[in-house]
């Protein structure tokens, strides 16, 4: 029951916050609502059992991301002229229409194997040694430490001053 | 009613189509930027919800979760970038005017 209504509250939450992101007028007011979508995003996946995910999407989406994107919004001094739309909005509309009847019909079709075991509780310690194991995913994790490492350099070389 | 994966599945589908709607009709460059943080939220939701009710022991969803996350970092931070460079040449981000590439 409690997780049925927390379900419904984030659902709502995000969905509604995600439109603000979309059709509110003001830049920076859609940066701070993109921030309320990451943290009912994070509470969604508490009700998943995936708590180091939480806190992991609390940090670096709430603590890292967001926080770059407000300076975007602030150093490109567009949040005066606002967040207008292009002459593609009916168009854009009836593609994401289309695609949302496609998803939600395959979801509703699909026979799912749902599993009857339980999730596991505190998932760090699994998850670790999924990540760093033999027969695990450690060279993803070096190439995904190589692919920030070249991300950063790469944006400090785009912005800086000649 | 109890909540199934159906529910998780469907609210991602919302998300994801908010988030592609926005992305394809803004014309300021960060807020695209934005949408597209919202498209990739929505897949993580999907994958997380896949992986704690078809494999609960195995956690595979949450590993990939944890890449999407890696990739939406390094995109925004090279974005972000990008955008700021820009406005450093052209003095707006609005991608209207964005068009030295279009032919």
């Amino acid at each position: 029951m409690g997780l049925a209504a927390t379900f419904w509250i984030m659902a709502v939450v995000i969905v509604v916050a995600a439109l603000g992101v979309v059709f509110q007028r003001n830049v920076f007011r859609a940066a701070l609502t993109l921030i309320l979508c990451f943290i009912a995003v994070a509470g969604l996946y508490i009700t998943l059992s995936a708590d180091f995910l939480a806190a992991v999407q609390i940090l670096v989406y709430v603590g890292a991301i967001s926080v770059l994107i407000i300076l975007a919004v602030m150093m490109t001094r567009e949040v005066q002229r606002g967040n207008s739309p292009n002459k593609m909005e009916i168009p854009a509309a009836i593609v994401a229409a289309v695609l949302l009847g496609i998803l939600v019909y395959t979801v509703a079709n699909t026979n799912w194997k749902i599993a009857t075991a339980a999730p596991l509780s505190p998932t760090t310690v699994p998850l670790a040694t999924r990540l760093f194991s033999e027969n695990g995913y450690i060279l993803p994790v070096e190439i995904g430490a190589v692919l920030l490492l070249a991300a950063i350099i790469g944006a400090i070389v785009i912005t800086r001053e000649k | 009613m109890t909540i199934g994966l159906q529910h998780y599945l469907v609210l991602s589908a919302v998300l994801f189509c908010i988030g592609l709607f926005g992305a394809l009709t803004r014309r300021n460059a960060v807020v695209i930027l934005m949408c597209i943080e919202l498209m990739l939220n929505a897949v993580n939701i999907s994958l997380v919800a896949f992986s704690s009710y078809i494999v609960p022991q195995l956690l595979t969803g949450q590993v990939f979760a944890i890449f999407v996350m890696v990739v939406a970092a390094a995109e925004i931070a090279v974005g972000l970038a990008i955008v700021l460079a820009i406005f450093r040449g052209l003095a707006n981000i609005d991608t209207n005017n964005i068009n030295l590439l279009k032919w």
